[in-house]
């Protein structure tokens, strides 16, 4: 069933009673050309990408839960690709010109909201900082503009920007940048998968993986065994955990990220805004909540809850660029849990197993990531070759010192 | 969470830095590691869901560095012990 203003016209005259589920509940085949193991929106996006770019339609998803209950659901929304780096800028690039197009491409309304990203400036380092990396930007295709106090002023009249200790310089602004209705990406990328063939099985948790002669023939899950010419992890949060079952130890830990809502406001904030002297971001979601987050707790866990020094700490960050933000009430908060790699970057990849594919380590950047990641995937899992946009994304960039470190922050995880 | 400090008593987690995972102390042995060692030593992790063998700086305390055993699935702490002398009773 094709959604358009017409169908829903119809359905509003006649009861609506022509609704079909946006995707089947199939049960497991015994055998599949690809299996991806995570729906998540990276697993269930390189399905569609399977599906449609590259002409698979003997794909399964296997979802531990329910689809898009993991990161996908819980991240802050934010799209962008302000990077520095040559291994990342392109990628993320290709990721926002695909958010672009995405909703035409799925069918589906994801409420991509192209309102703009803009990175505060508080010192003439910084300033110098974001000069390049704009300039970086520009020479990779997307699109910054340096905006002066007083171009910010007007836009946002309101931030806290003669602050004595951190005053707004400045601001590096990537206008395409903006938002994304975060369920409807899980959401319209399954039902745009299953429209093409792909079984969405989930309450199916892996359990394991059949391994001979060095070659995986497929996965054990709680469902029964289930064959595969191919087998692609998207799991990112418990990469370790499932890779484990492979006999492999990652470059990566898992730690929790916070992320916070406040209750429904009318209309105060256009555009998402970053705090350069500290590591805080706001939006405003379309019910009218502020959406907002900072670091990383900085500690391993799988507990999907953070401890409250990084509430205070989110906070404060808020109250020293908007204050206003303090007069609105909290309404929600909650954490998931990163894929933090050694140098802040992702990982999209073989193992050492053949046929067995790995796509994780996205550390807390992985939400604007969706489309390129998935597309990338696919082009690995079809083609047995890295996507042009994705060749950095490798396992041995630490074993040859080639590493993706956009903060120069060493193999530290909880620093990035 | 509050981090019992074995010779200072309970003390809230904000006053430490976070190292990561104990294995860190077992250095390779720089005459006869190989760069795959050192490789494996500095990159990979174990990343357990469970009880997981961490270190702490007290960084805002007396400096010392703390072996925490922490469940990364519920943030109980199990032991504290002193990193340069784990085991022993103070």
């Amino acid at each position: 069933m094709r959604y358009s203003g017409f169908k829903v016209i119809k359905e509003a005259l006649t009861g609506h009673k022509g609704w079909l589920p946006a995707w089947r509940d199939p049960e497991p085949k015994a055998h599949y050309d690809i299996v991806i193991i995570g729906g998540g929106g990276h697993g269930l996006a390189t399905a569609h990408y399977l599906a449609s770019v590259y002409g698979q339609h003997r794909v399964a998803v296997v979802e531990k839960g329910w689809i898009g209950g993991g990161n996908v659901g819980r991240n802050t929304t934010i799209i962008r690709s302000n990077y520095l780096l040559d291994g990342n800028e392109p990628f993320y690039e290709f990721s926002l010109k695909l958010w672009e197009g995405l909703e035409q491409d799925l069918n589906y309304n994801a409420m991509v909201s192209q309102r703009g990203i803009m990175n505060l400036i508080h010192s003439d380092a910084q300033r110098d900082a974001f000069v390049r990396r704009g300039n970086a930007m520009i020479l990779n295709g997307a699109d910054a503009e340096l905006l002066s106090e007083a171009q910010i002023r007007q836009e946002y009249p309101f931030l806290n920007f003669d602050d004595a200790r951190f005053p707004i310089k400045g601001g590096l602004a990537q206008r395409r940048g903006g938002t994304v209705r975060h369920d409807a990406v899980a959401w319209g990328y399954a039902r745009a998968a299953d429209r093409r063939g792909v079984d969405i099985i989930q309450n199916c948790e892996v359990t394991g993986f059949r391994v001979e002669n060095g070659k995986c023939l497929g996965v054990e899950t709680s469902r029964g065994f289930i064959g595969a010419g191919r087998v692609g992890c998207a799991v990112a949060g418990n990469s370790s955990r499932l890779m484990e079952k492979a006999g492999m130890r990652l470059p990566i830990e898992s730690h929790v990220l916070q992320a916070f809502v406040t209750e429904g406001l009318k209309p105060v904030l256009p555009g998402v805004i970053t705090f350069g002297a500290g590591h805080f971001y706001v939006s405003q979601s379309d019910k009218g909540g502020l959406v907002f987050g900072g670091d990383i707790d900085g500690y391993n866990s799988y507990a999907q809850r953070g401890n409250l020094p990084v509430v205070e700490d989110v906070c404060e960050g808020g109250m020293a660029i908007m204050p206003m933000i303090g007069r609105a009430r909290l309404l929600r908060m909650w954490g998931g849990i990163m894929d933090m790699s050694m140098d802040g970057s992702p990982i999209i990849d073989r193992t050492h197993v053949d046929g067995l594919y790995f796509n994780g380590g996205w550390c807390y950047g992985g939400f604007k990531a969706t489309p390129a990641s998935g597309y990338a995937f696919a082009h690995l899992l079809a083609r047995d070759e890295p996507h042009e946009t994705a060749t950095a994304y490798r396992f041995d960039r630490f074993r040859t010192g080639h590493m993706i470190d956009e903060k120069g922050m060493g193999n530290q995880p909880n620093l990035h | 969470m509050i981090i019992n400090h074995p010779l200072l008593g309970p003390r809230d987690s904000a006053e430490f830095v976070y190292l990561g995972t104990s294995n860190l102390m077992d250095r390779p042995d720089p005459e006869t590691a190989t760069p795959e060692d050192w490789h494996d030593y500095a990159y990979l992790r174990d990343n357990p869901a469970g009880p997981h063998r961490e270190l702490w700086f007290h960084e805002g305390g007396d400096r010392s560095i703390l072996i925490v055993t922490r469940d990364t699935t519920t943030h109980e702490i199990s032991s504290v012990e002193l990193a340069r002398n784990p085991g022993a009773q103070v």
